[in-house]
């Protein structure tokens, strides 16, 4: 058969490997292929495992051929954000701190994936320590929008988007603290779900901020997103915040797709004013998609969310200067001498190490959030922080009332140039803005592709939310929005993005394989 | 609201065994009054009678049974460190000379 199986979707290949028509080994092959021929312009990983890729492919077909009943994904590859704690491959989060770093265990996501003999293809690039929009504060350079290589793939999962919509995975792993799946799956025309907070179990994932950190699926069809949560959710007994319960069924809300009678919710907060025109006017066709197939909409007020980002960024930084304070210098990391000094002691090498370490944004959050936890603005700031956050949770349950699913833009623009934001941290902060609601009331979000902006031709992304643990509404709409789309367009949106440097055709290479 | 002066941010960067320099510093100082100035508008929401919220689900004590299970060996344990010596980590001095 003729056929460039790194363009199909992972349903799509599960298919194809369970009837036997093609062997992970070819599979996994074609992506580090894809891998070798555009990653040096788009700079998705910062690891590629290629032995350990072909290795576990190559386990699949041996379990495969000798009759063995495996999971429906096994043979399908899968990229890892360098978040998330492999044992044996480098995990480093974007810092300079954890360079070389190689985790003596799995996260407990990464031993589900390993379980269902899904072959890791290696570790995708990201912001710092998940501190960022934009990739450009990882300290290994940022990757690249395969849309525009002269653009953001968005942060801090934009090594996991860019993989995904460049056609080097058809899976990625993200984690979404306030956007990082979502945004990045926006401004790539990829698909990022960011599932209830406790769904997804956190060991192995480096904290950044505990109570709003949570890891989920980057794909290119909501199917496919379905299909990864529903391998990586569900109850972890090493998570004291997993959530004890069933997942609900999410791959046949996937494929039901059914809206009929659903109440969809426009957020006021979250549209129009500071939303690029081009994104505004594809989440108005997206909403009217959803009213053809049947949804009902109505409109609803969340007035806290105008604090939500004030909230997030006091929050945050205050849980992150405290789950950083771990990178010592002593047990694992970078260990740096101070120049001058002989003899340090401990707490010189430990300030040394944590200069030389962190970046920019790392430290500025680092200090913001030690000045927000400490004695006599505590209140003033942590405290008036998670006031806000309980507001925005009673809006977001007063709004549910009104609605079965909230909807609004994913990020406020299209990917910006390189750049053009790094030098203005509040600016990078209100790419955010439509994101970060979740994250603080630990509701699941998944955005989908709305279309390309009329002004620059690039991708924008609706946003679905819904409440905690209802996470099979999110895919419901978003398979339903997905093929009215695919339908109008006439097929996927990622078709229509340019060919990269080292690709032979528009459509990417084509190779022949044998069946 | 109150200004972060020099001093302050120096102070903070020392609680955060962060050894910034000079010019790190400086830049740190505008950076941090421009981002304080936002994020203090938590200060202007309807807050006054609100229970803080530290976590989006309901938290219960999670136990388990206690039974003895397999743990990082101590090469693995070790792999990742610095410096080791004789099965430990191995640090800088932690006291001071005098």
């Amino acid at each position: 058969m003729t056929t460039d199986l790194t363009r199909s979707t992972a349903a799509a290949l599960a298919d194809l490997l369970t009837q036997g028509s093609i062997s992970a080994r070819e599979v996994a092959q074609a992506h580090l292929d894809r891998t070798a021929e555009v990653d040096a312009a788009v700079h998705s990983y910062l690891h590629v495992d290629t032995e350990g890729a072909l290795s576990t492919a190559d386990e699949v077909d041996r379990r495969r051929a000798a009759g063995e009943s495996l999971h429906a994904l096994a043979g399908v590859p899968i990229a890892v954000k360098d978040v998330i704690a492999t044992r044996g491959l480098p995990t480093t989060c974007g810092s300079r701190i954890l360079q070389g770093w190689v985790p003596p265990y799995d996260a407990t996501l990464v031993t589900r994936l390993r379980r269902a003999g899904m072959p890791i293809l290696g570790k995708t690039n990201m912001d710092e320590f998940a501190m960022g929009s934009s990739t450009e504060h990882s300290a290994y350079g940022p990757s690249r929008n395969p849309w525009d290589l002269d653009r953001i793939p968005g942060g801090s999962g934009g090594g996991s988007s860019s993989a995904v919509a460049s056609f080097q995975a058809p899976l990625a792993i993200g984690t979404d603290t306030g956007g990082s799946i979502r945004q990045p799956a926006a401004v790539t025309g990829t698909v990022g779900t960011k599932p209830t907070y406790g769904g997804v179990s956190r060991y192995g994932l480096v904290a950044l901020a505990s109570s709003l950190d949570q890891a989920g699926p980057c794909t290119r069809t909501v199917l496919d997103a379905a299909l990864l949560h529903e391998v990586i959710g569900g109850h972890d007994p090493m998570d004291s915040t997993s959530i004890d319960a069933p997942v609900p069924p999410l791959v046949e809300a996937a494929r039901r797709a059914d809206v009929s009678g659903l109440r969809v919710g426009i957020v006021r907060e979250l549209t129009g004013e500071g939303f690029q025109a081009g994104v505004q006017t594809r989440f108005e066709q997206a909403v009217q998609h959803l009213v053809d197939a049947g949804a009902e909409v109505v409109e609803v007020s969340c007035p806290s969310f105008t604090y939500a980002l004030a909230a997030y960024y006091l929050i945050l930084p205050s849980e992150a200067s405290s789950n950083l304070a771990k990178f010592d210098a002593m047990r694992y990391g970078l260990r740096v001498a101070p120049s001058g000094i002989p003899d340090p002691s401990a707490e010189q090498v430990m300030a040394a190490t944590r200069d030389a370490g962190f970046g920019d944004e790392v430290k500025r959050r680092i200090i913001l959030g030690t000045y927000a936890l400490s004695s006599g603005y505590y209140d003033a700031y942590y405290g008036s922080a998670q006031k806000v956050r309980r507001l925005i949770a009673d809006d977001f349950t007063r709004a549910f009332e009104a609605a079965d699913v909230l909807v609004s833009p994913t990020a406020p623009t299209t990917a910006f140039r390189f750049g053009d934001k790094l030098d203005d941290p509040m600016a990078m902060y209100l790419n955010d803005i439509a994101t970060i609601p979740a994250n603080l009331a630990g509701i699941p979000g998944i955005s989908v592709p709305s279309g390309l902006a009329d002004e620059d031709g690039l991708p924008a992304g609706f946003q679905i939310l819904a409440p905690a643990m209802r996470d099979d509404r999110l895919y419901a709409v978003g398979a339903a929005l997905e093929a009215r789309l695919a339908a109008a367009w006439g097929g996927a949106m990622l078709d229509r993005a340019p060919a990269l440097a080292g690709s032979g055709a528009a459509v990417g290479p084509t190779r022949t394989k044998e069946a | 609201m109150a200004d972060l002066t020099r001093t302050d941010v120096a102070h903070l960067a020392a609680l955060a065994r962060i050894d910034l320099s000079d010019a790190e510093l400086d830049r740190m100082v505008g950076e941090l009054a421009v981002i304080l100035d936002a994020v203090a508008t938590v200060q202007q929401a309807p807050i006054a009678d609100v229970e803080p919220m530290s976590h989006p689900m309901p938290i219960v004590n999670v136990t388990r049974p206690d039974v003895v299970r397999s743990s990082l060996s101590p090469e693995d344990a070790l792999a990742g460190a610095p410096e080791a010596e004789q099965q430990r980590f191995s640090v800088p001095r932690i006291l001071d000379e005098d």
